[in-house]
Protein backbone atom coordinates (compact mmCIF):
# COMPACT_ATOMS: atom_id res chain seq x y z
CA UNK A 1 0.00 0.00 0.00
CA UNK A 2 1.01 3.62 -0.38
CA UNK A 3 0.01 6.41 1.98
CA UNK A 4 0.05 9.89 0.47
CA UNK A 5 0.42 12.39 3.29
CA UNK A 6 0.05 16.15 3.06
CA UNK A 7 1.36 18.31 5.90
CA UNK A 8 0.43 21.99 5.72
CA UNK A 9 0.76 25.00 8.00
CA UNK A 10 -2.34 25.61 10.11
CA UNK A 11 -4.52 28.41 8.74
CA UNK A 12 -3.86 30.53 11.84
CA UNK A 13 -0.08 30.21 11.55
CA UNK A 14 1.86 32.72 9.45
CA UNK A 15 3.32 31.04 6.39
CA UNK A 16 6.17 33.23 5.11
CA UNK A 17 6.93 30.83 2.22
CA UNK A 18 3.31 30.81 1.09
CA UNK A 19 3.13 34.60 1.28
CA UNK A 20 6.29 34.93 -0.84
CA UNK A 21 5.05 32.46 -3.47
CA UNK A 22 1.76 34.36 -3.53
CA UNK A 23 3.59 37.64 -4.20
CA UNK A 24 5.64 35.99 -6.96
CA UNK A 25 2.52 34.62 -8.64
CA UNK A 26 0.87 38.03 -8.45
CA UNK A 27 3.91 39.69 -10.01
CA UNK A 28 3.77 37.14 -12.86
CA UNK A 29 0.23 38.24 -13.60
CA UNK A 30 -1.73 35.51 -11.82
CA UNK A 31 -3.92 38.10 -10.20
CA UNK A 32 -6.70 35.59 -9.51
CA UNK A 33 -4.63 33.94 -6.74
CA UNK A 34 -6.01 34.89 -3.33
CA UNK A 35 -3.79 32.78 -1.10
CA UNK A 36 -0.94 30.22 -1.08
CA UNK A 37 0.13 27.81 1.67
CA UNK A 38 3.36 25.84 1.30
CA UNK A 39 3.50 22.43 2.95
CA UNK A 40 5.06 18.99 2.49
CA UNK A 41 4.06 15.90 0.57
CA UNK A 42 5.18 12.45 1.70
CA UNK A 43 4.70 9.07 0.05
CA UNK A 44 4.96 6.16 2.44
CA UNK A 45 5.11 2.55 1.29
CA UNK A 46 3.81 0.22 3.94
CA UNK A 47 2.41 -3.22 4.49
CA UNK A 48 -0.88 -3.65 6.34
CA UNK A 49 -3.63 -6.28 6.43
CA UNK A 50 -6.31 -3.72 5.55
CA UNK A 51 -6.80 -0.09 4.53
CA UNK A 52 -8.32 0.57 7.97
CA UNK A 53 -5.26 -0.81 9.72
CA UNK A 54 -2.96 1.22 7.43
CA UNK A 55 -5.02 4.36 8.18
CA UNK A 56 -4.69 4.01 11.90
CA UNK A 57 -0.92 3.41 11.62
CA UNK A 58 -0.39 6.41 9.30
CA UNK A 59 -2.50 8.57 11.61
CA UNK A 60 -0.14 7.61 14.46
CA UNK A 61 2.92 8.39 12.29
CA UNK A 62 1.54 11.85 11.55
CA UNK A 63 0.83 12.56 15.21
CA UNK A 64 4.16 11.27 16.50
CA UNK A 65 6.54 12.60 13.87
CA UNK A 66 5.41 13.77 10.46
CA UNK A 67 3.43 16.83 11.57
CA UNK A 68 4.07 19.24 14.44
CA UNK A 69 0.50 19.88 15.48
CA UNK A 70 1.42 23.16 17.16
CA UNK A 71 1.85 24.66 13.69
CA UNK A 72 0.75 22.05 11.12
CA UNK A 73 -2.31 20.08 10.03
CA UNK A 74 -2.12 16.80 8.16
CA UNK A 75 -4.30 14.71 5.92
CA UNK A 76 -3.67 11.54 3.95
CA UNK A 77 -5.11 8.94 1.65
CA UNK A 78 -4.30 5.25 1.47
CA UNK A 79 -3.81 3.72 -1.95
CA UNK A 80 -4.25 -0.05 -1.57
CA UNK A 81 -2.35 -0.54 -4.85
CA UNK A 82 -3.04 -3.29 -7.36
CA UNK A 83 -5.11 -6.11 -5.87
CA UNK A 84 -4.12 -9.79 -6.09
CA UNK A 85 -3.77 -10.90 -9.69
CA UNK A 86 -6.12 -13.68 -10.81
CA UNK B 1 30.57 22.80 38.30
CA UNK B 2 30.25 20.62 35.25
CA UNK B 3 28.38 21.44 32.04
CA UNK B 4 27.25 18.75 29.64
CA UNK B 5 27.18 19.68 25.95
CA UNK B 6 25.05 17.42 23.78
CA UNK B 7 26.42 16.55 20.34
CA UNK B 8 23.99 15.33 17.69
CA UNK B 9 25.13 14.49 14.16
CA UNK B 10 25.04 17.93 12.53
CA UNK B 11 25.52 19.99 15.69
CA UNK B 12 27.92 22.83 14.95
CA UNK B 13 28.16 24.95 18.12
CA UNK B 14 29.21 22.25 20.60
CA UNK B 15 32.90 23.27 20.62
CA UNK B 16 31.98 26.95 20.90
CA UNK B 17 29.88 26.12 23.98
CA UNK B 18 32.64 23.91 25.37
CA UNK B 19 35.21 26.68 24.83
CA UNK B 20 33.00 29.22 26.60
CA UNK B 21 32.56 26.85 29.55
CA UNK B 22 36.22 25.83 29.84
CA UNK B 23 38.12 28.94 28.83
CA UNK B 24 35.79 31.90 29.39
CA UNK B 25 34.03 30.61 32.51
CA UNK B 26 36.65 28.17 33.81
CA UNK B 27 34.33 25.27 34.51
CA UNK B 28 34.40 21.63 33.45
CA UNK B 29 32.78 20.44 30.24
CA UNK B 30 31.70 16.98 29.25
CA UNK B 31 30.53 16.25 25.71
CA UNK B 32 27.49 13.98 25.53
CA UNK B 33 27.02 11.96 22.32
CA UNK B 34 23.46 11.61 21.06
CA UNK B 35 23.52 7.88 21.85
CA UNK B 36 24.55 8.40 25.49
CA UNK B 37 21.97 7.52 28.11
CA UNK B 38 24.09 8.67 31.04
CA UNK B 39 24.61 12.41 31.54
CA UNK B 40 27.72 11.81 33.62
CA UNK B 41 26.73 13.81 36.68
CA UNK B 42 26.57 17.20 34.98
CA UNK B 43 24.94 20.20 36.69
CA UNK B 44 23.58 21.75 33.49
CA UNK B 45 22.93 20.28 30.04
CA UNK B 46 23.43 22.52 27.01
CA UNK B 47 21.71 21.62 23.75
CA UNK B 48 23.81 23.67 21.32
CA UNK B 49 23.14 25.20 17.94
CA UNK B 50 23.54 23.54 14.58
CA UNK B 51 21.59 21.34 12.22
CA UNK B 52 20.91 18.17 14.19
CA UNK B 53 20.17 15.29 11.81
CA UNK B 54 20.38 17.80 8.94
CA UNK B 55 17.22 19.55 10.18
CA UNK B 56 15.35 16.93 8.11
CA UNK B 57 11.55 17.11 8.29
CA UNK B 58 11.68 20.04 10.76
CA UNK B 59 14.53 21.42 12.90
CA UNK B 60 14.71 19.26 16.03
CA UNK B 61 12.08 16.78 14.85
CA UNK B 62 14.46 13.81 14.67
CA UNK B 63 16.80 14.84 17.50
CA UNK B 64 14.04 14.59 20.05
CA UNK B 65 13.93 10.79 19.57
CA UNK B 66 17.63 10.26 20.29
CA UNK B 67 18.61 8.28 23.42
CA UNK B 68 20.29 11.26 25.07
CA UNK B 69 16.99 13.16 24.97
CA UNK B 70 15.33 10.56 27.20
CA UNK B 71 18.03 11.21 29.76
CA UNK B 72 17.65 14.98 29.30
CA UNK B 73 13.90 14.71 29.84
CA UNK B 74 14.37 12.76 33.08
CA UNK B 75 17.06 15.23 34.19
CA UNK B 76 14.67 18.14 33.55
CA UNK B 77 11.87 16.39 35.45
CA UNK B 78 14.19 16.10 38.45
CA UNK B 79 14.80 19.86 38.26
CA UNK B 80 18.13 19.72 36.39
CA UNK B 81 19.12 22.80 34.39
CA UNK B 82 18.60 22.38 30.64
CA UNK B 83 19.69 25.16 28.29
CA UNK B 84 18.74 25.00 24.61
CA UNK B 85 20.49 27.47 22.31
CA UNK B 86 19.29 28.01 18.71
CA UNK B 87 18.82 24.46 17.34
CA UNK B 88 18.66 23.36 20.99
CA UNK B 89 15.63 25.63 21.50
CA UNK B 90 14.02 24.02 18.45
CA UNK B 91 14.75 20.55 19.89
CA UNK B 92 13.19 21.49 23.26
CA UNK B 93 9.99 22.69 21.53
CA UNK B 94 9.78 19.57 19.36
CA UNK B 95 10.31 17.42 22.47
CA UNK B 96 7.47 19.21 24.25
CA UNK B 97 9.78 20.40 27.04
CA UNK B 98 8.87 23.94 26.01
CA UNK B 99 5.58 25.08 24.41
CA UNK B 100 5.21 26.49 20.90
CA UNK B 101 7.30 26.04 17.77
CA UNK B 102 9.92 27.84 15.66
CA UNK B 103 8.94 28.38 12.03
CA UNK B 104 10.91 29.93 9.12
CA UNK B 105 11.91 33.57 9.62
CA UNK B 106 9.30 35.96 8.27
CA UNK B 107 11.96 37.41 5.92
CA UNK B 108 12.72 33.85 4.65
CA UNK B 109 16.43 34.61 5.02
CA UNK B 110 19.07 33.06 7.21
CA UNK B 111 19.79 35.91 9.63
CA UNK B 112 23.33 36.17 10.97
CA UNK B 113 23.80 39.41 12.90
CA UNK B 114 24.35 41.08 16.25
CA UNK B 115 21.25 42.41 17.98
CA UNK B 116 19.85 43.35 21.37
CA UNK B 117 17.73 41.42 23.85
CA UNK B 118 15.86 42.61 26.88
CA UNK B 119 16.13 40.21 29.77
CA UNK B 120 12.73 40.08 31.48
CA UNK B 121 13.66 37.90 34.46
CA UNK B 122 16.46 38.29 36.96
CA UNK B 123 15.43 35.43 39.23
CA UNK B 124 16.21 32.43 37.03
CA UNK B 125 19.30 30.23 37.38
CA UNK B 126 20.22 31.41 33.86
CA UNK B 127 19.70 35.14 34.44
CA UNK B 128 20.54 35.94 38.06
CA UNK B 129 20.53 39.68 38.56
CA UNK B 130 19.97 40.43 34.87
CA UNK B 131 16.30 41.52 35.07
CA UNK B 132 15.74 44.58 32.87
CA UNK B 133 19.24 44.40 31.36
CA UNK B 134 19.69 44.92 27.63
CA UNK B 135 22.16 42.35 26.30
CA UNK B 136 23.98 42.36 22.96
CA UNK B 137 24.30 38.96 21.28
CA UNK B 138 24.58 37.39 17.85
CA UNK B 139 21.94 35.28 16.14
CA UNK B 140 22.43 32.83 13.25
CA UNK B 141 19.30 31.02 12.17
CA UNK B 142 16.74 30.39 9.45
CA UNK B 143 13.92 29.11 11.66
CA UNK B 144 13.73 31.34 14.71
CA UNK B 145 10.23 32.72 14.29
CA UNK B 146 8.57 31.71 17.57
CA UNK B 147 4.88 30.92 17.28
CA UNK B 148 2.24 29.47 19.58
CA UNK B 149 -1.52 29.63 19.75
CA UNK B 150 -2.97 32.78 21.40
CA UNK B 151 -3.90 30.93 24.61
CA UNK B 152 -0.34 29.61 25.01
CA UNK B 153 1.15 33.07 24.35
CA UNK B 154 -1.19 34.65 26.90
CA UNK B 155 -0.28 32.00 29.46
CA UNK B 156 3.45 32.51 28.84
CA UNK B 157 3.04 36.26 29.43
CA UNK B 158 0.89 35.83 32.55
CA UNK B 159 3.40 33.49 34.10
CA UNK B 160 6.45 35.51 33.11
CA UNK B 161 7.89 32.75 30.94
CA UNK B 162 9.15 35.09 28.22
CA UNK B 163 12.75 35.56 29.34
CA UNK B 164 14.31 37.39 26.38
CA UNK B 165 12.71 39.76 23.88
CA UNK B 166 14.32 41.27 20.77
CA UNK B 167 14.67 45.04 21.24
CA UNK B 168 16.77 48.02 20.21
CA UNK B 169 19.85 49.16 22.15
CA UNK B 170 17.60 51.12 24.53
CA UNK B 171 15.43 48.10 25.30
CA UNK B 172 12.48 49.20 23.15
CA UNK B 173 10.69 46.38 21.36
CA UNK B 174 8.91 46.47 18.01
CA UNK B 175 9.70 47.38 14.43
CA UNK B 176 13.07 46.52 12.98
CA UNK B 177 14.41 45.13 16.26
CA UNK B 178 12.59 41.83 15.69
CA UNK B 179 14.73 39.92 13.15
CA UNK B 180 12.47 36.98 12.39
CA UNK B 181 8.81 37.78 13.03
CA UNK B 182 8.60 36.04 16.42
CA UNK B 183 5.29 36.50 18.22
CA UNK B 184 5.59 38.98 21.13
CA UNK B 185 9.25 39.56 20.07
CA UNK B 186 10.16 36.30 21.80
CA UNK B 187 13.87 35.47 21.71
CA UNK B 188 13.78 32.99 24.60
CA UNK B 189 11.33 31.31 26.96
CA UNK B 190 11.54 29.19 30.09
CA UNK B 191 9.32 26.41 31.40
CA UNK B 192 7.03 27.09 34.36
CA UNK B 193 9.43 25.51 36.85
CA UNK B 194 12.23 27.75 35.61
CA UNK B 195 14.83 25.05 34.91
CA UNK B 196 14.47 24.61 31.12
CA UNK B 197 15.46 27.62 28.99
CA UNK B 198 15.33 27.91 25.21
CA UNK B 199 16.78 30.88 23.32
CA UNK B 200 17.68 31.63 19.69
CA UNK B 201 20.65 34.01 20.28
CA UNK B 202 24.12 32.57 20.93
CA UNK B 203 25.61 33.49 24.34
CA UNK B 204 28.59 31.19 23.68
CA UNK B 205 29.61 33.41 20.76
CA UNK B 206 29.86 36.51 22.94
CA UNK B 207 31.61 35.18 26.01
CA UNK B 208 35.02 36.74 25.31
CA UNK B 209 36.09 40.25 24.30
CA UNK B 210 37.93 38.80 21.28
CA UNK B 211 34.56 37.72 19.87
CA UNK B 212 33.16 41.24 20.01
CA UNK B 213 31.19 41.04 23.23
CA UNK B 214 31.02 39.43 26.65
CA UNK B 215 27.32 39.60 27.53
CA UNK B 216 26.97 35.86 26.93
CA UNK B 217 29.42 35.18 29.73
CA UNK B 218 26.90 36.73 32.16
CA UNK B 219 24.56 33.80 31.52
CA UNK B 220 27.29 31.17 31.91
CA UNK B 221 28.35 32.82 35.21
CA UNK B 222 24.75 32.89 36.38
CA UNK B 223 24.32 29.15 35.75
CA UNK B 224 27.58 28.39 37.54
CA UNK B 225 26.55 30.46 40.58
CA UNK B 226 23.08 28.91 40.61
CA UNK B 227 24.52 25.39 40.47
CA UNK B 228 26.87 26.20 43.37
CA UNK B 229 24.06 27.57 45.51
CA UNK B 230 21.89 24.56 44.65
CA UNK B 231 24.72 22.25 45.69
CA UNK B 232 25.30 24.23 48.87
CA UNK B 233 21.62 24.48 49.74
CA UNK B 234 20.98 20.77 50.19
CA UNK B 235 19.08 18.53 47.82
CA UNK B 236 18.00 20.52 44.78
Amino acid sequence: MIARVIVAPKPVVNDPQGATVHRALTSLGFSEVSGVRVGKYLEIQLGAPSVEEASSRVEAMCRELLANQVIEDFRFEIDPGPGPQP
Amino acid sequence: MRFGVVVFPGTWSDRDCGWAVEHALGAEVRYLWHRDRDLGGVDCVILPGGFSYGDYLRPGAIARFSPVMEAVREFAERGGLVWGICNGFQVLCEAGLLPGALIPNACLEFRCQWLHLRCERGDLPFTRGLGGRVLRMPIAHQEGNYQADPETLARLEERGQVVFRYCDEHGRTGGESNPNGSAHDVAGIVNLRGNVLGMMPHPERCAEADLGGTDGLLLFRSVAEAALSLAGGGPG
